[in-house]
Protein backbone atom coordinates (compact mmCIF):
# COMPACT_ATOMS: atom_id res chain seq x y z
CA UNK A 1 0.00 0.00 0.00
CA UNK A 2 3.23 2.53 -0.19
CA UNK A 3 1.46 4.46 -2.73
CA UNK A 4 -2.30 4.48 -1.93
CA UNK A 5 -2.74 8.08 -0.60
CA UNK A 6 -5.46 8.72 2.49
CA UNK A 7 -7.33 10.78 -0.08
CA UNK A 8 -7.36 7.97 -1.97
CA UNK A 9 -8.82 5.52 0.73
CA UNK A 10 -11.44 8.37 1.76
CA UNK A 11 -12.75 8.17 -1.65
CA UNK A 12 -13.21 4.40 -1.78
CA UNK A 13 -14.78 5.16 2.08
CA UNK A 14 -17.77 7.02 -0.22
CA UNK A 15 -17.90 5.17 -3.06
CA UNK A 16 -18.81 2.20 -0.18
CA UNK A 17 -21.51 4.59 1.36
CA UNK A 18 -23.66 4.19 -1.93
CA UNK A 19 -23.11 0.63 -2.22
CA UNK A 20 -26.61 -0.98 -2.44
CA UNK A 21 -28.36 1.99 -3.79
CA UNK A 22 -29.37 0.60 -6.85
CA UNK A 23 -31.49 3.03 -9.38
CA UNK A 24 -31.25 6.20 -6.72
CA UNK A 25 -29.82 9.64 -7.43
CA UNK A 26 -26.24 9.93 -5.42
CA UNK A 27 -25.86 13.57 -4.31
CA UNK A 28 -22.28 13.69 -3.17
CA UNK A 29 -21.68 17.64 -2.37
CA UNK A 30 -18.57 18.86 -2.35
CA UNK A 31 -14.76 17.49 -3.62
CA UNK A 32 -14.28 14.02 -2.22
CA UNK A 33 -17.86 12.86 -1.98
CA UNK A 34 -18.20 13.76 -5.86
CA UNK A 35 -15.06 11.47 -6.43
CA UNK A 36 -16.17 8.89 -4.11
CA UNK A 37 -19.77 8.91 -5.62
CA UNK A 38 -18.56 8.90 -8.86
CA UNK A 39 -16.04 6.03 -8.35
CA UNK A 40 -18.93 4.33 -6.87
CA UNK A 41 -20.94 4.48 -10.41
CA UNK A 42 -18.21 3.70 -12.08
CA UNK A 43 -17.53 0.52 -10.57
CA UNK A 44 -20.19 -1.24 -8.14
CA UNK A 45 -23.16 0.91 -8.38
CA UNK A 46 -23.21 1.45 -12.49
CA UNK A 47 -27.42 2.74 -12.02
CA UNK A 48 -27.00 5.83 -9.77
CA UNK A 49 -28.17 8.64 -11.35
CA UNK A 50 -26.25 11.95 -10.93
CA UNK A 51 -26.11 15.52 -11.58
CA UNK A 52 -23.63 17.36 -13.39
CA UNK A 53 -23.52 20.03 -10.16
CA UNK A 54 -26.59 22.20 -11.54
CA UNK A 55 -29.84 21.48 -13.51
CA UNK A 56 -29.16 18.29 -15.48
CA UNK A 57 -28.65 14.77 -14.68
CA UNK A 58 -25.28 13.41 -16.74
CA UNK A 59 -24.86 9.37 -16.71
CA UNK A 60 -21.11 8.28 -16.55
CA UNK A 61 -20.08 9.16 -19.96
CA UNK A 62 -21.22 12.99 -19.16
CA UNK A 63 -23.58 12.61 -21.36
CA UNK A 64 -27.14 14.28 -20.54
CA UNK A 65 -29.94 12.13 -20.00
CA UNK A 66 -32.77 14.36 -18.26
CA UNK A 67 -33.46 18.07 -17.12
CA UNK A 68 -33.36 18.64 -13.15
CA UNK A 69 -33.63 21.72 -12.56
CA UNK A 70 -33.98 22.75 -8.51
CA UNK A 71 -37.95 22.68 -8.89
CA UNK A 72 -37.32 18.75 -9.93
CA UNK A 73 -34.62 17.96 -7.20
CA UNK A 74 -36.94 18.88 -4.35
CA UNK A 75 -39.37 16.05 -6.50
CA UNK A 76 -36.62 13.33 -6.02
CA UNK A 77 -35.46 14.76 -2.55
CA UNK A 78 -39.25 13.93 -1.24
CA UNK A 79 -39.75 10.96 -2.94
CA UNK A 80 -36.91 9.70 -1.16
CA UNK A 81 -35.20 8.38 -4.06
CA UNK A 82 -31.99 10.01 -2.98
CA UNK A 83 -28.40 9.40 -1.06
CA UNK A 84 -27.54 12.78 -0.25
CA UNK A 85 -23.53 13.30 1.58
CA UNK A 86 -23.45 16.73 3.17
CA UNK A 87 -20.01 18.26 4.51
CA UNK A 88 -21.07 20.18 8.31
CA UNK A 89 -19.20 22.42 10.22
CA UNK A 90 -20.98 20.58 13.99
CA UNK A 91 -21.96 16.93 14.25
CA UNK A 92 -23.35 15.71 17.55
CA UNK A 93 -22.97 12.07 18.94
CA UNK A 94 -26.62 11.29 16.93
CA UNK A 95 -26.06 13.07 14.01
CA UNK A 96 -27.57 16.67 14.64
CA UNK A 97 -25.90 18.67 11.93
CA UNK A 98 -25.18 22.50 11.94
CA UNK A 99 -23.58 24.05 8.78
CA UNK A 100 -26.45 26.99 9.41
CA UNK A 101 -23.74 29.08 11.83
CA UNK A 102 -21.56 29.14 14.98
CA UNK A 103 -22.88 30.96 18.52
CA UNK A 104 -26.86 31.98 18.57
CA UNK A 105 -28.65 30.69 15.98
CA UNK A 106 -30.32 34.68 15.57
CA UNK A 107 -27.24 36.24 15.93
CA UNK A 108 -24.17 33.89 15.14
CA UNK A 109 -20.60 34.47 15.65
CA UNK A 110 -20.51 33.38 12.83
CA UNK A 111 -23.08 32.98 10.27
CA UNK A 112 -22.45 29.98 8.15
CA UNK A 113 -24.60 28.31 4.89
CA UNK A 114 -27.61 28.71 6.95
CA UNK A 115 -30.25 25.50 6.31
CA UNK A 116 -29.80 25.06 2.82
CA UNK A 117 -32.00 21.56 2.31
CA UNK A 118 -30.66 19.98 5.33
CA UNK A 119 -33.65 19.62 7.07
CA UNK A 120 -35.58 18.20 4.35
CA UNK A 121 -32.65 15.84 3.18
CA UNK A 122 -32.39 14.38 6.69
CA UNK A 123 -36.15 13.36 7.28
CA UNK A 124 -36.89 12.18 3.58
CA UNK A 125 -33.87 10.20 2.27
CA UNK A 126 -30.73 8.70 3.59
CA UNK A 127 -28.29 11.19 4.43
CA UNK A 128 -24.29 10.59 4.89
CA UNK A 129 -21.98 13.55 5.80
CA UNK A 130 -18.22 14.12 4.81
CA UNK A 131 -15.60 15.91 7.59
CA UNK A 132 -12.21 16.17 5.85
CA UNK A 133 -10.81 17.41 9.39
CA UNK A 134 -12.34 15.25 12.34
CA UNK A 135 -11.75 17.56 15.31
CA UNK A 136 -13.13 18.04 18.85
CA UNK A 137 -14.43 21.35 16.75
CA UNK A 138 -16.47 18.95 14.65
CA UNK A 139 -17.38 16.58 16.66
CA UNK A 140 -19.36 17.84 19.47
CA UNK A 141 -21.76 16.98 22.42
CA UNK A 142 -24.20 19.48 21.27
CA UNK A 143 -24.30 21.59 17.77
CA UNK A 144 -25.02 25.12 18.25
CA UNK A 145 -28.03 24.84 15.24
CA UNK A 146 -29.44 21.86 14.16
CA UNK A 147 -29.79 21.85 10.01
CA UNK A 148 -29.81 18.19 9.71
CA UNK A 149 -31.48 15.66 12.10
CA UNK A 150 -30.11 13.30 14.03
CA UNK A 151 -31.66 10.02 15.88
CA UNK A 152 -32.63 11.71 18.76
CA UNK A 153 -33.95 14.78 17.70
CA UNK A 154 -36.26 13.17 14.84
CA UNK A 155 -37.10 10.72 17.48
CA UNK A 156 -38.83 13.54 19.34
CA UNK A 157 -40.36 14.79 16.92
CA UNK A 158 -42.35 12.19 16.40
CA UNK A 159 -43.59 9.48 13.74
CA UNK A 160 -43.98 12.06 10.91
CA UNK A 161 -39.83 13.06 11.18
CA UNK A 162 -38.58 9.38 11.64
CA UNK A 163 -40.80 7.41 9.34
CA UNK A 164 -37.97 8.42 6.56
CA UNK A 165 -35.26 9.86 8.39
CA UNK A 166 -31.91 7.78 7.96
CA UNK A 167 -28.59 8.72 8.64
CA UNK A 168 -26.03 6.22 7.20
CA UNK A 169 -22.34 6.95 7.37
CA UNK A 170 -19.37 9.60 8.92
CA UNK A 171 -16.54 9.70 6.63
CA UNK A 172 -13.82 11.42 7.89
CA UNK A 173 -10.43 12.38 7.21
CA UNK A 174 -9.27 9.68 9.91
CA UNK A 175 -12.00 6.89 9.60
CA UNK A 176 -15.56 5.74 8.94
CA UNK A 177 -18.57 5.74 11.40
CA UNK A 178 -22.03 5.00 11.49
CA UNK A 179 -25.45 4.75 13.89
CA UNK A 180 -25.43 1.13 14.15
CA UNK A 181 -25.33 1.15 17.65
CA UNK A 182 -28.67 0.45 20.06
CA UNK A 183 -29.47 4.00 20.71
CA UNK A 184 -28.19 4.93 17.29
CA UNK A 185 -25.11 6.55 19.38
CA UNK A 186 -22.71 7.29 16.74
CA UNK A 187 -19.80 4.46 16.68
CA UNK A 188 -16.85 3.73 14.96
CA UNK A 189 -17.10 1.42 11.91
CA UNK A 190 -13.48 1.43 10.87
CA UNK A 191 -10.13 2.95 10.87
CA UNK A 192 -7.90 4.18 7.91
CA UNK A 193 -4.90 2.38 7.67
CA UNK A 194 -2.49 4.04 9.53
CA UNK A 195 -4.90 5.60 11.81
CA UNK A 196 -5.35 4.55 15.88
CA UNK A 197 -8.43 3.96 17.32
CA UNK A 198 -7.33 6.10 19.79
CA UNK A 199 -6.40 9.06 17.62
CA UNK A 200 -10.33 8.78 15.84
CA UNK A 201 -11.21 9.12 20.09
CA UNK A 202 -9.00 11.78 20.83
CA UNK A 203 -10.15 13.73 17.79
CA UNK A 204 -13.64 13.34 18.66
CA UNK A 205 -15.53 15.09 21.83
CA UNK A 206 -17.67 12.75 22.70
CA UNK A 207 -18.15 9.28 23.82
CA UNK A 208 -18.48 7.10 20.57
CA UNK A 209 -20.64 3.86 21.35
CA UNK A 210 -18.66 1.05 21.62
CA UNK A 211 -17.97 -1.29 19.17
CA UNK A 212 -15.49 -4.01 19.70
CA UNK A 213 -12.41 -4.76 17.62
CA UNK A 214 -12.35 -2.03 14.58
CA UNK A 215 -11.72 -3.52 11.23
CA UNK A 216 -9.13 -1.18 9.19
CA UNK A 217 -11.36 0.75 6.28
CA UNK A 218 -10.46 -1.36 3.08
CA UNK A 219 -7.63 -0.70 0.69
CA UNK A 220 -8.63 0.62 -2.70
CA UNK A 221 -8.10 -2.17 -5.55
CA UNK A 222 -5.82 -1.21 -8.12
CA UNK A 223 -8.93 -0.81 -10.61
CA UNK A 224 -9.81 2.05 -8.29
CA UNK A 225 -6.98 3.48 -8.10
CA UNK A 226 -6.81 3.62 -11.97
CA UNK A 227 -10.63 5.23 -12.54
CA UNK A 228 -9.77 7.10 -9.52
CA UNK A 229 -6.90 8.84 -11.50
CA UNK A 230 -8.32 8.13 -15.35
CA UNK A 231 -11.80 9.43 -14.86
CA UNK A 232 -13.32 10.44 -11.57
CA UNK A 233 -10.48 12.76 -10.71
CA UNK A 234 -8.19 13.09 -13.47
CA UNK A 235 -6.72 16.87 -11.84
CA UNK A 236 -6.47 15.44 -8.40
CA UNK A 237 -8.46 17.35 -5.95
CA UNK A 238 -8.82 14.58 -3.62
CA UNK A 239 -5.31 15.35 -2.74
CA UNK A 240 -5.72 19.29 -2.01
CA UNK A 241 -9.13 18.44 0.29
CA UNK A 242 -7.09 15.65 2.26
CA UNK A 243 -3.04 15.52 2.91
CA UNK A 244 -1.29 12.53 2.97
CA UNK A 245 -0.91 12.29 7.22
CA UNK B 1 -51.90 43.64 -25.25
CA UNK B 2 -50.67 46.64 -22.82
CA UNK B 3 -47.36 48.21 -23.06
CA UNK B 4 -46.02 47.63 -19.50
CA UNK B 5 -42.63 48.93 -20.11
CA UNK B 6 -41.01 51.35 -17.63
CA UNK B 7 -37.68 52.53 -15.88
CA UNK B 8 -35.81 51.18 -13.38
CA UNK B 9 -36.78 54.16 -11.32
CA UNK B 10 -40.33 53.95 -11.94
CA UNK B 11 -39.94 50.21 -11.06
CA UNK B 12 -38.53 51.78 -7.08
CA UNK B 13 -41.20 54.43 -6.95
CA UNK B 14 -43.61 51.85 -6.69
CA UNK B 15 -41.84 50.73 -3.36
CA UNK B 16 -42.47 51.69 0.04
CA UNK B 17 -40.79 51.40 3.36
CA UNK B 18 -41.43 48.10 5.43
CA UNK B 19 -42.49 46.25 2.31
CA UNK B 20 -42.17 42.75 1.86
CA UNK B 21 -39.74 42.54 -1.63
CA UNK B 22 -39.25 38.92 -3.11
CA UNK B 23 -36.05 38.61 -5.32
CA UNK B 24 -36.01 35.90 -8.30
CA UNK B 25 -32.51 34.11 -9.14
CA UNK B 26 -30.18 31.83 -6.72
CA UNK B 27 -27.44 32.95 -5.25
CA UNK B 28 -25.19 34.28 -7.60
CA UNK B 29 -27.16 33.78 -10.70
CA UNK B 30 -29.89 35.72 -12.70
CA UNK B 31 -30.55 38.39 -10.21
CA UNK B 32 -32.24 41.25 -10.77
CA UNK B 33 -29.20 43.56 -10.37
CA UNK B 34 -30.20 46.62 -12.00
CA UNK B 35 -33.34 47.04 -10.21
CA UNK B 36 -31.29 46.17 -7.44
CA UNK B 37 -29.22 49.10 -7.80
CA UNK B 38 -32.04 51.66 -8.59
CA UNK B 39 -33.36 50.56 -5.47
CA UNK B 40 -29.69 51.42 -3.00
CA UNK B 41 -30.00 54.28 -4.68
CA UNK B 42 -33.56 55.36 -3.35
CA UNK B 43 -34.85 56.44 0.15
CA UNK B 44 -37.03 53.32 0.84
CA UNK B 45 -35.91 50.91 4.04
CA UNK B 46 -37.34 48.71 6.50
CA UNK B 47 -37.58 46.19 3.64
CA UNK B 48 -38.48 42.41 4.35
CA UNK B 49 -36.64 40.49 1.67
CA UNK B 50 -37.52 37.07 0.66
CA UNK B 51 -34.70 35.30 -1.71
CA UNK B 52 -33.22 32.41 -2.52
CA UNK B 53 -30.56 34.53 -1.06
CA UNK B 54 -26.97 36.13 -3.05
CA UNK B 55 -25.51 39.66 -3.42
CA UNK B 56 -28.91 41.04 -3.94
CA UNK B 57 -29.39 40.51 0.33
CA UNK B 58 -25.83 41.36 0.76
CA UNK B 59 -26.22 44.61 -0.89
CA UNK B 60 -29.38 45.71 0.09
CA UNK B 61 -27.97 44.70 4.04
CA UNK B 62 -25.20 46.52 3.52
CA UNK B 63 -26.82 49.69 2.55
CA UNK B 64 -28.93 49.05 5.61
CA UNK B 65 -32.49 49.16 3.84
CA UNK B 66 -33.54 45.41 5.62
CA UNK B 67 -35.45 45.10 8.68
CA UNK B 68 -35.73 40.90 7.77
CA UNK B 69 -34.17 38.28 5.90
CA UNK B 70 -36.24 35.19 4.91
CA UNK B 71 -33.48 32.82 3.48
CA UNK B 72 -32.33 29.40 3.23
CA UNK B 73 -28.93 30.45 2.04
CA UNK B 74 -27.12 33.42 1.11
CA UNK B 75 -24.53 32.39 -0.71
CA UNK B 76 -21.86 34.01 -3.84
CA UNK B 77 -21.70 30.18 -5.27
CA UNK B 78 -18.18 30.77 -6.16
CA UNK B 79 -17.67 31.88 -2.63
CA UNK B 80 -19.50 30.47 -0.47
CA UNK B 81 -20.75 32.61 2.75
CA UNK B 82 -21.74 36.42 0.79
CA UNK B 83 -19.94 38.50 3.44
CA UNK B 84 -21.90 41.43 3.69
CA UNK B 85 -24.80 39.61 4.84
CA UNK B 86 -22.69 37.78 7.12
CA UNK B 87 -21.50 41.18 9.01
CA UNK B 88 -25.58 42.79 9.20
CA UNK B 89 -26.48 39.25 10.77
CA UNK B 90 -23.73 38.85 13.22
CA UNK B 91 -24.17 42.47 14.28
CA UNK B 92 -27.78 41.38 14.98
CA UNK B 93 -28.89 44.15 12.34
CA UNK B 94 -31.37 42.23 10.73
CA UNK B 95 -33.79 39.74 11.47
CA UNK B 96 -34.34 36.16 10.30
CA UNK B 97 -37.18 33.51 8.93
CA UNK B 98 -34.59 31.04 8.54
CA UNK B 99 -35.95 27.85 6.43
CA UNK B 100 -34.89 24.70 4.39
CA UNK B 101 -34.50 25.80 0.68
CA UNK B 102 -37.89 23.33 -0.36
CA UNK B 103 -40.05 25.03 2.52
CA UNK B 104 -39.28 28.30 1.20
CA UNK B 105 -40.47 27.13 -2.39
CA UNK B 106 -43.62 25.67 -0.65
CA UNK B 107 -43.90 29.10 1.33
CA UNK B 108 -44.15 30.87 -2.14
CA UNK B 109 -46.29 28.37 -3.69
CA UNK B 110 -48.77 28.72 -0.50
CA UNK B 111 -48.89 32.31 -1.15
CA UNK B 112 -49.59 31.79 -4.85
CA UNK B 113 -52.14 29.41 -4.97
CA UNK B 114 -54.50 31.50 -2.24
CA UNK B 115 -53.72 29.43 1.07
CA UNK B 116 -52.29 29.95 4.19
CA UNK B 117 -50.17 27.23 4.45
CA UNK B 118 -48.59 23.68 3.05
CA UNK B 119 -47.83 21.05 4.65
CA UNK B 120 -45.05 19.21 5.01
CA UNK B 121 -42.36 16.81 6.32
CA UNK B 122 -39.43 19.36 5.68
CA UNK B 123 -37.97 20.85 8.79
CA UNK B 124 -39.71 18.60 11.42
CA UNK B 125 -36.79 17.86 13.95
CA UNK B 126 -34.67 20.89 12.76
CA UNK B 127 -34.39 24.34 14.51
CA UNK B 128 -36.20 25.68 11.46
CA UNK B 129 -39.24 24.56 13.93
CA UNK B 130 -38.11 23.89 17.10
CA UNK B 131 -36.50 27.56 17.29
CA UNK B 132 -38.78 29.86 15.32
CA UNK B 133 -42.36 30.02 16.73
CA UNK B 134 -43.44 31.46 13.33
CA UNK B 135 -43.46 27.79 11.62
CA UNK B 136 -46.53 26.38 13.44
CA UNK B 137 -47.41 22.66 12.86
CA UNK B 138 -50.72 20.71 11.39
CA UNK B 139 -52.26 17.61 12.10
CA UNK B 140 -53.35 15.41 9.36
CA UNK B 141 -57.24 15.21 8.98
CA UNK B 142 -57.08 11.96 7.54
CA UNK B 143 -56.49 8.27 9.37
CA UNK B 144 -52.78 8.78 9.30
CA UNK B 145 -52.71 11.57 11.83
CA UNK B 146 -49.28 12.49 10.64
CA UNK B 147 -48.39 15.81 12.59
CA UNK B 148 -46.70 18.16 9.89
CA UNK B 149 -44.76 21.65 9.55
CA UNK B 150 -47.39 24.11 8.14
CA UNK B 151 -45.34 26.30 6.01
CA UNK B 152 -46.97 29.43 5.90
CA UNK B 153 -47.53 31.53 2.84
CA UNK B 154 -44.93 33.60 1.96
CA UNK B 155 -47.00 36.84 0.58
CA UNK B 156 -45.08 39.47 -1.46
CA UNK B 157 -46.03 42.91 -1.90
CA UNK B 158 -43.63 43.25 -4.72
CA UNK B 159 -41.52 40.71 -6.66
CA UNK B 160 -38.64 41.47 -8.98
CA UNK B 161 -37.12 38.93 -11.20
CA UNK B 162 -34.56 39.00 -14.24
CA UNK B 163 -35.48 37.37 -17.59
CA UNK B 164 -33.13 36.67 -20.67
CA UNK B 165 -35.87 37.82 -22.74
CA UNK B 166 -39.32 39.43 -22.29
CA UNK B 167 -41.81 41.04 -24.82
CA UNK B 168 -43.13 44.84 -23.93
CA UNK B 169 -46.56 43.12 -22.41
CA UNK B 170 -44.88 41.21 -19.73
CA UNK B 171 -44.25 37.07 -21.26
CA UNK B 172 -40.64 36.53 -20.19
CA UNK B 173 -38.46 34.21 -21.02
CA UNK B 174 -35.49 31.95 -19.41
CA UNK B 175 -32.86 30.76 -21.67
CA UNK B 176 -30.18 29.59 -19.07
CA UNK B 177 -30.74 25.91 -17.45
CA UNK B 178 -33.17 26.71 -14.62
CA UNK B 179 -35.78 29.08 -14.36
CA UNK B 180 -34.87 28.70 -10.54
CA UNK B 181 -38.37 29.97 -8.79
CA UNK B 182 -38.91 32.98 -10.64
CA UNK B 183 -42.37 32.02 -11.96
CA UNK B 184 -43.82 31.02 -7.96
CA UNK B 185 -41.72 34.65 -7.11
CA UNK B 186 -44.07 36.78 -9.05
CA UNK B 187 -47.07 34.52 -8.57
CA UNK B 188 -46.88 34.73 -4.62
CA UNK B 189 -46.61 38.78 -5.37
CA UNK B 190 -49.65 41.40 -5.53
CA UNK B 191 -47.21 43.29 -7.56
CA UNK B 192 -44.23 41.73 -9.92
CA UNK B 193 -41.85 43.57 -12.17
CA UNK B 194 -39.59 41.63 -14.76
CA UNK B 195 -35.97 43.22 -16.09
CA UNK B 196 -34.52 41.43 -19.21
CA UNK B 197 -31.43 41.34 -21.29
CA UNK B 198 -33.94 42.55 -24.71
CA UNK B 199 -37.26 43.47 -25.19
CA UNK B 200 -38.13 41.67 -28.40
CA UNK B 201 -41.38 41.26 -30.38
CA UNK B 202 -43.81 38.84 -29.00
CA UNK B 203 -43.75 37.08 -32.28
CA UNK B 204 -39.72 36.70 -32.04
CA UNK B 205 -39.85 35.08 -28.32
CA UNK B 206 -39.46 31.78 -30.21
CA UNK B 207 -36.59 32.60 -31.85
CA UNK B 208 -34.11 31.82 -28.96
CA UNK B 209 -35.66 28.89 -27.22
CA UNK B 210 -38.45 26.42 -27.41
CA UNK B 211 -41.86 27.01 -26.45
CA UNK B 212 -40.56 25.30 -22.86
CA UNK B 213 -38.94 28.35 -22.09
CA UNK B 214 -41.54 30.75 -21.64
CA UNK B 215 -42.46 29.55 -18.18
CA UNK B 216 -43.32 33.68 -16.90
CA UNK B 217 -46.99 34.92 -18.91
CA UNK B 218 -48.27 38.77 -18.99
CA UNK B 219 -50.72 37.22 -16.48
CA UNK B 220 -48.52 38.26 -13.75
CA UNK B 221 -46.21 40.80 -14.83
CA UNK B 222 -46.90 44.32 -14.03
CA UNK B 223 -43.60 45.92 -15.56
CA UNK B 224 -41.20 45.07 -17.74
CA UNK B 225 -38.06 46.93 -17.91
CA UNK B 226 -35.14 46.54 -20.43
CA UNK B 227 -31.57 46.11 -18.59
CA UNK B 228 -28.82 45.24 -20.41
CA UNK B 229 -26.25 43.42 -18.56
CA UNK B 230 -28.85 44.12 -15.92
CA UNK B 231 -27.92 40.56 -13.73
CA UNK B 232 -24.40 41.70 -13.87
CA UNK B 233 -21.99 40.38 -11.70
CA UNK B 234 -24.58 37.75 -11.28
CA UNK B 235 -24.68 35.22 -14.27
CA UNK B 236 -26.99 35.64 -17.07
CA UNK B 237 -26.07 32.37 -19.13
CA UNK B 238 -26.00 31.90 -22.25
CA UNK B 239 -25.83 35.96 -22.51
CA UNK B 240 -23.02 36.08 -19.93
CA UNK B 241 -21.47 34.38 -16.63
CA UNK B 242 -20.72 35.54 -13.35
CA UNK B 243 -18.45 38.08 -13.30
CA UNK B 244 -16.11 36.79 -11.20
CA UNK B 245 -13.39 39.07 -10.34
CA UNK B 246 -15.86 42.08 -10.20
CA UNK B 247 -17.45 39.24 -7.52
CA UNK B 248 -13.90 39.47 -5.74
CA UNK B 249 -13.98 42.69 -5.39
CA UNK B 250 -17.60 43.01 -4.08
CA UNK B 251 -16.57 40.45 -1.49
CA UNK B 252 -13.81 42.04 -0.35
CA UNK B 253 -15.61 45.52 0.07
CA UNK B 254 -17.06 43.89 3.07
CA UNK B 255 -13.86 43.91 5.15
CA UNK B 256 -14.26 47.40 6.89
CA UNK B 257 -16.63 50.22 6.57
CA UNK B 258 -14.35 52.55 4.81
CA UNK B 259 -13.82 49.76 1.87
CA UNK B 260 -17.76 49.23 1.45
CA UNK B 261 -17.74 53.53 1.45
CA UNK B 262 -14.95 52.85 -1.44
CA UNK B 263 -17.16 50.07 -3.46
CA UNK B 264 -20.13 52.38 -2.68
CA UNK B 265 -18.91 55.47 -4.15
CA UNK B 266 -17.12 53.87 -7.17
CA UNK B 267 -20.12 51.00 -8.10
CA UNK B 268 -23.23 52.45 -6.11
CA UNK B 269 -23.73 56.09 -5.80
CA UNK B 270 -23.83 55.99 -9.51
CA UNK B 271 -26.45 55.91 -12.45
CA UNK B 272 -27.23 52.71 -14.16
CA UNK B 273 -25.37 53.82 -17.00
CA UNK B 274 -22.42 54.72 -15.30
CA UNK B 275 -22.33 51.52 -13.82
CA UNK B 276 -22.73 49.76 -16.97
CA UNK B 277 -20.27 52.03 -18.86
CA UNK B 278 -17.50 51.66 -15.92
CA UNK B 279 -17.90 48.11 -16.17
CA UNK B 280 -17.40 47.54 -20.33
CA UNK B 281 -14.43 49.89 -19.46
CA UNK B 282 -13.12 46.92 -17.16
CA UNK B 283 -12.38 45.42 -20.49
CA UNK B 284 -13.42 41.73 -18.87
Amino acid sequence: MSDVRRADICAVAIAECFRGDGEIMANPIGTLPRVGGLLARLSFEPDLVMTDGEAMLVNADGVVEAWNPYRTMFDVVWSGRRHVMMGGSQLDPFGNHNFAGIGDMKRPKAQLLGMRGAPGNTVNDKTSYWIPNHSPRVFVEKVDVVSGVGYDRARAAGPAATRYHQLRFVVTNLGVLDFESPDHRMRLRSVHPGVTVDEVVEATGFDLAPNGDVPETRLPTNDELRLLDDVADPGGDRFTEVKDQ
Amino acid sequence: MADKRMTAAEVVGELRDGMTIGVGGWGSRRKPMALVRELLRSPVRDLTVVSYGGPDVGLLCAAGKVAKVVFAFVSLDSIALEPHFRNAKQAGEVDTLELDEGMFLLGLQAAAWRVPFLPTRVGLGSDVVERQPEIRMVTSPYDDGEELAAMPALKLDVALIHQNRADASGNAQFLGPDLYFDDLMVQAADRAFVSCERVVDTADLLKEGSHHTLRISRLWIDGVVETPNGAHFTSCVPDYDRDEAFQRDYAKAAASPETWAEFKAAWLDVSEDDYQRKVAGLGR
